[in-house]
């Protein structure tokens, strides 16, 4: 079997084995890149000379017999929105064409000390901000099952590349389903952990009480891997959490035993399709053969979920992207042209008569600040930057953004009652599979949907996996797994059983060569 | 006051705290360093960086607001401030919303020279902030680039906010140097205000006495006050400004704008800023990056035990311990700790409060001044000069020639008895002194007379001829004897 299809552990043990080297390994995915990646557009920038070199050096390791890091020369493909020392790192936005920052994010760090040979950087919708890949300002990103379809974002480039066999692991983000929703349209596994499980120092930031970082991968134990790399304690990260960090490579092959499984009764409403719903059952089936035991759930207050994301998230956004105002961060619009404009409208209200027009004028700074964001960022950002500037106004900040945070709170007891009741809620993790490309570009409130099944997760700040459990019309189907905060392990294992008793993570698009 | 109002003044303090490190990063926040050279990604806000308290910061803002009073929060969390400026690279300022970590504390001002009668000062809040950077601009082209300096960006600040409740310009000065002699005591801030260690700006209106009750006239906030001085001057020349414009438009508080002006120190005015109409919309909001404070009873009670004496106490207890006067205590409190425990060792010593308060205020400070060292690193230590005040004591020596032998002793580092020993001063024997005093009575009938007459004063006279006779007579013993042997005759 081709080393595109086979899983990172698979990889590990080979590489282990002598079998293979990391060279080898690197030049394959590169060759799959070179290839496909044209129609893919999965990657915005891959540097084969330094992977490969990082490949060797770390073969060259190996060989001497030094001790190497967990991922002992797999490559990794990197979203875009976390920082590369001395690389460029775009966020999908125009705004940082240019931005080099001079460090890496944490995970990058545990990356590279961990001996990943970093692939490439993937594409992603401009700050995240999108559930499509569409909203990247550079490429639009294919589902290599369908190139006429999406890949799901806003970690489109994440999940494309491993489903393209392009990376056996990749890193994305997820802030109100970024992470799990392209894995189950693009058919592989993807987690996001609890919220603080994994640091955000280095990552750009979106929503960040929302935004995590997690793996994408073809298994749940592939996951499991570099989950252990990335979970952790970060001192640069308040928010980060000081819980140990369980091996979960080595506990996911542990079958959970008395598994209670939770079915939310809202999540099979109106809205999803037949055949995703039937995927769903069908794999609670396969729970129940596997000694789980079923309970009918409610969590009352997630019919709120998106109408609260998109409160809090928009409000974040509104904030932390401020800095890209053209002085210090982000593109600057051309000056000279700039203010020879606003000289013109100047004289021309002047001629006009129109002396209190004149002064009120943007002067030249408040100018460049607008022209620079008019220019730097995408639509869809900008929607969201009113979005949240309006919520955090004075005035609309009880009714918004305090209500929103309440409902926030409303969402987590949900789960906390439920996971009195039950070990995992499982459901799907969207209404249907991958949607065409340029289908819902123009609606912004339906793409807002795809988010309906996930943005709960994040709300609570508990963690979710999407593994997949089925085919619609040749496109894979995800099912998600929800476990109470720092629960990954049971997450993780619960999918590993899964995935030992069904070969839905064992699908490959055509373009992923058998041999 | 004649004037038929009464002055409200309100005070805003941001004092730079004596941290090593920056509020939410590692860089240092030693003052004067080239441009852009104590940054690092977290403090000039480079996308993807977080921020993390330095809890030395915290500590030291809990310290102070304990001193002053305040009731500490158990709770308390960050807020972004919004607004975009170029010296603000994250477009937002880490600051403190509506849970500050301490609020309603106060401090008593008094008055040495008896101005005002001693009162208390409320404070409505004291939180913490990150500061800015700085801009520069190119004031005299208005074409050249302005430039930004991030060295400060992020530099912890205690903001201290006053209730309105100065009424004079000297209670608002009297307020401000009663908090900086407080912060200086703490060790929290070196309140240098010439580099922005501590800055003010006021809130000034008038409450006039109108046949109706009190009216209050517009708010004005009053910034650019670089001095203490520059303060009370702001404010009287405000006081005067807000009652011409009171007389001429009548306006009252809430009928026109708040209106900010700038201190002129040079012209000595106040000149309204521009702004815009509209007021600013901070958008506040929960900082996400950064987690909650909570502080515990132990953390609470470990602060308060650490805070020593603070000045007011200090004070009454050197009037209550040492018998000197209120406008004694706060020359040698206000000087700071150092002679304060100079003083204590000097006057425990000589057993004289007053007389060591005398020469600690007069002959020590100015010397200290002279030579610009701290009391600690003074060469002549108070055992060295108690030496020489027991001598004035003893009546071996008067004080005007103790000041010289002062001056001696500092200048050559010699021991008070060695320096007397070489300029040959000595007791003079009782026995001597009579005598002498008895020739020069001799030998003046007409001053004798004179002070029988009723003129004490005229026996200063016969002091100075036995001085030029004897240089060590005790001047104040000869004239008790002159004045009982005129008696006796």
């Amino acid at each position: 079997m081709s080393v595109l299809r086979q899983s990172a552990t698979e990889l590990l043990a080979k590489l282990n084995a002598g079998e293979v080297t990391s060279v080898q390994l690197t030049q394959a995915h590169l060759d799959q890149i070179k290839q496909h990646d044209g129609q893919v557009k999965a990657f915005l920038r891959v540097d084969p000379a330094a992977a490969l070199a990082r490949a060797k050096e770390i073969d060259d390791r190996r060989k001497a017999k030094k001790p190497l890091g967990l991922l002992g020369g797999l490559p990794v493909a990197i979203k875009d929105l976390l920082c590369t020392e001395g690389e460029t790192t775009t966020c999908g936005s125009k705004m940082l064409e240019h931005f080099k920052p001079p460090y890496d994010a944490t995970v990058i760090k545990k990356l590279k000390a961990a001996d990943a040979v970093l692939i490439g950087k993937t594409n992603l919708d401009e700050f995240a901000m999108g559930g499509s890949t569409e909203n990247s300002a550079y490429q639009k990103t294919a589902n290599p099952w369908d190139l006429a379809r999406t890949p799901g974002g806003s970690s489109g480039g994440a999940a494309a590349c491993v489903a393209a066999g392009m990376a056996p692991l990749s890193i994305g983000t997820d802030t109100g389903g970024s992470i799990r929703q392209p894995a189950a349209l693009c058919g592989v596994t993807g987690l996001k952990p609890t919220y603080g499980r994994v640091s955000r120092f280095g990552l750009v930031a979106f929503a960040s009480s929302l935004d995590q970082i997690g793996p994408l991968a073809r298994t749940a134990e592939d996951a499991a891997l570099l989950l252990e790399v990335l979970a952790g304690h970060d001192p640069l990260d308040s928010t980060s959490v000081d819980v140990p960090v369980p091996k979960y490579s080595e506990t996911v092959k542990q079958p959970l035993k008395n598994l209670r499984i939770g079915l939310v009764r809202e999540h099979f409403g109106e809205g999803l399709e037949p055949e995703v719903e039937k995927a769903v059952r069908d794999a609670v089936e396969v729970y129940k053969s596997l000694g789980a035991t079923v309970k009918d759930i409610s969590l009352p207050h997630g019919k709120y979920g998106v109408a609260t994301y998109y409160i809090i998230a928009p409000s974040e956004a509104s904030s932390n992207l401020a800095r890209y105002d053209g002085v210090h961060y982000g593109h600057r619009t051309n000056e000279k042209q700039m203010v020879a404009e606003l000289a013109d409208e100047r004289n021309k209200l002047v001629a006009a008569g129109k002396t209190a027009a004149a002064e009120a004028l943007d002067n030249p700074l408040v100018r460049m600040y607008r022209r620079s964001r008019a220019e730097g960022f995408g639509p869809e950002v900008k929607r969201r930057i009113m979005l949240g500037t309006y919520a955090l106004s004075a005035g609309y900040y009880d009714a918004y953004y305090l209500k929103a945070l309440k409902v926030r709170r409303l969402i987590r007891q949900d789960y906390d009652v439920a996971f009195n009741e039950v070990d995992l809620i499982v459901g799907p993790v969207t209404t249907s599979p991958a949607f065409k490309l340029g289908e819902k570009v123009d609606d912004p409130l339906s793409m807002y949907l795809v988010d309906l099944y996930t943005v709960s997760a994040n709300l609570a700040g508990i963690g979710g996996i999407s593994i997949p459990c089925g085919m619609s019309r040749n496109l894979p189907l995800g099912l998600q797994l929800q476990a109470p905060p720092f629960e990954e392990e049971r997450l993780l294992r619960a999918a590993h059983m899964f995935q030992q008793a069904t070969d839905w993570h064992q699908q490959f698009p055509a373009m992923v060569p058998k041999a | 006051m004649s004037e038929p109002y009464t002055i409200i003044i309100g005070l805003e303090v941001h004092v730079q705290l004596a941290t090593r490190t920056k509020l939410f990063c590692r860089c240092s926040t030693k003052f004067g360093a080239p441009p852009n050279t104590q940054t690092c990604p977290i403090c000039i806000g480079m996308p993807g960086t977080l921020p993390v308290m330095n809890r030395e910061a915290f500590a030291l803002g809990l310290k102070t607001a304990i001193a002053l009073n305040c009731q500490i929060a158990r709770f308390t969390k960050w807020d972004r401030k919004q607004y975009y400026y170029p010296d603000l690279p994250k477009g937002y300022q880490i600051s403190q919303y509506d849970l500050p970590f301490s609020q309603d504390g106060h401090l008593e001002i008094s008055d040495p020279k008896g101005r005002f009668k001693p009162k208390r000062i409320g404070i409505i809040r004291a939180h913490l902030e990150e500061d800015a950077g700085k801009s520069m601009h190119d004031e005299v082209s208005g074409q050249a680039d302005s430039k930004i300096d991030l060295n400060r960006t992020g530099t912890p600040l205690l903001e201290i906010v006053s209730q309105p409740d100065m009424r004079s310009p000297a209670e608002a000065k009297a307020y401000l140097q009663e908090l900086k002699l407080l912060l200086t005591y703490l060790g929290v801030s070196d309140c240098n205000m010439q580099e922005g260690s501590l800055r003010v700006d006021a809130n000034i209106n008038l409450h006039v006495d109108t046949p109706e009750g009190k009216v209050a006239t517009p708010i004005v906030e009053v910034k650019n006050m670089n001095s203490f001085r520059a303060v009370e001057r702001a404010m009287e020349y405000e006081a005067v400004r807000h009652w011409e414009v009171w007389q001429e438009t009548g306006q009252r508080l809430g009928q026109v704008p708040k209106q900010t002006r700038g201190w002129d120190d040079t012209a000595m005015i106040t000149r309204g800023q521009r702004h815009k109409e509209e007021s600013s919309d901070y958008r506040y909001f929960p900082d996400p990056d950064l987690v909650p404070v909570v502080t515990t009873d132990e953390e609470l009670a470990a602060v308060k035990s650490s805070l020593g004496e603070l000045p007011a106490q200090m004070r009454t207890r050197l009037e209550a311990k040492y018998g000197i006067k209120p406008y004694d205590s706060d020359v040698l409190v206000s000087a700071g700790q150092g002679l304060v425990d100079y003083y204590v060792e000097l006057a425990d010593l000589v057993g004289d409060g007053k007389l060591a308060s005398n020469w600690v205020q007069q002959d020590v400070m100015r010397t200290l001044n002279e030579q610009k060292v701290e009391p600690a690193a003074f060469a002549m230590r108070p055992k060295q000069l108690g030496e020489l005040l027991t001598a004035i004591q003893k009546g071996e020596i008067d004080t005007s020639r103790a000041r010289e032998v002062f001056l001696e002793m500092v200048a050559s580092g010699k021991s008070a008895a060695d320096v007397m020993k070489a300029q040959g001063i000595e007791k003079v024997d009782e026995s001597e002194l009579i005598a002498l005093c008895q020739e020069l009575i001799a030998a003046n009938p007409k001053i004798v007379a004179d002070i029988q007459g009723g003129k004490p004063q005229a026996a200063g006279n016969l002091i100075g001829q036995a001085k030029k006779k004897n240089p060590n007579i005790n001047p104040g013993r000869f004239r008790e004897l002159v004045v009982e042997l005129v008696g006796k005759m």
